[in-house]
């Protein structure tokens, strides 16, 4: 034998289980989704078979008969793990179905919704950033400090505070009280503002401790004082060294804050009146409109597992080691 | 590797160790439940009675929180929201816990297939994120408390499943337990002496989350119209009745908000700190 190669396995191999594992969890998101949506038909009051039919032919046409015809079409008749599989048959070709409510398709108006999603979910991380960036570097240049017990205060009270009484409190306040934002609805950009900093809010309470803790660490280092040894001055050395080090687990907790954001988005959207896929999914929930239900559901839960598999293959770019 | 034979077991005093946050949280808390308890029966008023000549007044004598848009005693309403509230989590808290904890040291204590397959439910459970899947749940019946319940209940178990299999494989692989076993001890005691002393605090620090995150997704739910419904006294449900009436009198509506934070923030500071185990 030769050389004695070192075991290390080849790159693609950590980032394909990531692929796969994250496949998987996809495929489980749809299964739940799709299985839970299905009993949520199923429980709907009321024979199924007359709904449709008085959905199609109007309350006046439909009768026994009518209804019957439907019944044999859908194969309403059939025990129910065959319409179970069926459901989850449609599911997989990616057929979510039309809205029961709307009559458009459910693909459509996820897609219209999702927009207006991604830019509140945007807007929320933009917020929470330009809060947690400065008052987590303030409070870590001196830990112990006045600073930083006062933002370790407010961030275990905005902690306590769900998101949508938060955005309740930031309506009373900057809408009502001093009339500088308009209050619900959608019509340009100064709508964004209270929604966004009512969740980019409950993101920094975590995130500010995030960078503290960071900053805390990369000040206490030897590389800085080293670098202060050197002769730059102590600006220079914040800027170049202590940020750059910092920045590392500040981005890969933006990302972990997902699933916050997804739930924020949903409650949220409803406080502000958004027109966003979190108020759909509400509101077809209340409608009783199933096929809405999953694909809202749908695509946040996929939208989820995205974000978790962007996440991991940062990591393993950051470092190649956790993978 | 997360299995640390080396781990410093700090002991359950050590942990337990009382801050004055934790004491401050952990009076409120008492407060809050003592109100629940039997704050409903001193009020006096009926939280369901409505009056509407006597629509949004605000503190007086008789009623001490005001009245509502319908006429009905805030203070009544607060307090059996307070109720259903406190009462749901405790509920779901000890439905999720115990088959949690116990499942979790099924797990780490056969191995194999229970433990792959147990594992597996946890990990399908946790692909949504938490709301979702409980609104989803709720979803199947809206309206009735039993559906909110068991949504929550079975997204809450896997915390404590999945830290109790790690802390007890752990903990059932260490010298002492060997030393325990070989010396002719029973589970019982291997359970008593050594499992509930190293997982307790961490498993109670889960409750008091566990119990903050069930009291919000209540409200939250009842709040979007899709958990608890009026004309039940619930205060997502309040704070959806009383948000039209903001301008003309915004101190109604803060009062749900302020009684669901201060309890979910009594709940944090209880066990003292902002991270879970």
């Amino acid at each position: 034998m030769g050389r004695v190669r070192p075991q290390i396995a080849p790159w693609w191999r950590s980032v394909l289980g990531i692929l796969a594992g994250r496949g998987f969890q996809a495929l489980v998101v749809a299964l739940v989704v799709g299985i839970v949506s299905f009993i949520m038909m199923q429980a709907l009051p009321g024979d199924a078979s007359y709904r449709i039919a008085a959905g199609r032919y109007g309350y006046d046409m439909m009768d026994a008969a009518s209804a019957e015809i439907v019944r044999l079409e859908l194969g309403l008749d059939r025990p129910w793990w065959m319409q179970l599989s069926t459901w989850l048959g449609e599911l997989a070709t990616f057929d979510l179905g039309r809205s029961h409510v709307y009559g458009s398709r459910v693909v459509d108006e996820v897609a219209k919704q999702l927009n207006y999603s991604l830019l509140l979910a945007g807007g929320a991380v933009v917020a929470s950033l330009v809060i947690a960036i400065p008052v987590g570097i303030a409070a870590g240049m001196r830990p112990g400090g006045k600073i930083d017990h006062v933002s370790l205060a407010l961030s275990i009270f905005l902690r306590a505070i769900p998101a949508f009484a938060l955005g309740i409190v930031l309506v009373l306040v900057f809408a009502v009280q001093l009339g500088l934002m308009p209050v619900a609805g959608f019509r340009g950009l100064q709508h964004l503002v209270l929604p966004s900093l009512t969740l980019g809010l409950g993101l920094a309470a975590v995130s500010s401790r995030v960078v503290r803790d960071a900053v805390a660490e990369a000040m206490s280092a030897e590389w800085r004082l080293f670098s202060r040894t050197k002769g730059l001055t102590a600006r220079r050395t914040v800027v170049s060294h202590v940020l750059r080090n910092a920045s590392l687990p500040v981005v890969a907790y933006v990302g972990v804050q997902g699933a916050y954001l997804i739930e924020g988005v949903v409650i949220v959207e409803t406080v502000f009146a958004w027109p966003g896929i979190g108020h759909s999914l509400v509101h077809a929930i209340f409608g009783r409109d199933v096929a809405m239900v999953q694909g809202t559901a749908l695509a946040l839960g996929l939208i989820y597992v995205g974000l978790n598999l962007v996440i991991d293959l940062v990591c393993r770019l950051i470092d190649p080691r956790s993978a | 590797m997360n299995a640390m034979a080396h781990d410093e077991t700090s002991p359950m005093k050590q942990r337990l160790a009382i801050s004055t946050s934790r004491m401050a949280g952990l009076l409120l808390f008492a407060a809050l439940g003592g109100a629940a308890a039997f704050g409903p029966a001193l009020v006096g008023h009926d939280p369901a009675s409505q009056s509407l000549l006597d629509a949004r007044q605000g503190p007086s004598a008789e009623h001490l929180l005001g009245t509502d848009h319908l006429g009905r005693d805030m203070a009544a309403r607060l307090l059996s929201g307070a109720r259903l509230s406190l009462g749901l989590a405790l509920l779901s808290v000890v439905s999720a816990g115990i088959p949690g904890a116990l499942l979790g040291v099924l797990a780490a204590r056969s191995g194999g297939w229970t433990d792959r397959l147990l594992t597996a439910f946890a990990d399908a459970v946790l692909a949504l994120p938490g709301l979702l899947l409980v609104l989803m749940l709720a979803a199947i019946a809206p309206g009735s408390w039993w559906a909110l319940y068991v949504g929550i209940s079975l997204t809450l178990w896997v915390e404590y499943f999945r830290y109790t299999r790690q802390r007890a494989r752990v903990v059932l692989a260490a010298p002492q337990v060997e030393a325990s076993r070989m010396l002719g001890f029973g589970p019982s005691l291997i359970l008593r002496r050594h499992l509930i002393p190293e997982i307790g605090p961490g498993l109670l620090t889960i409750a008091a989350f566990g119990a903050a995150t069930a009291v919000t997704a209540v409200a939250a739910l009842g709040f979007v119209s899709v958990g608890i419904r009026p004309p039940q006294a619930e205060w997502g449900v309040m704070m959806t009745e009383l948000l039209p009436y903001w301008r003309e009198a915004p101190w109604l509506i803060l009062q749900p908000v302020a009684a669901l934070v201060l309890t979910v923030l009594a709940l944090h500071l209880s066990v003292g700190g902002m991270r879970r185990p």
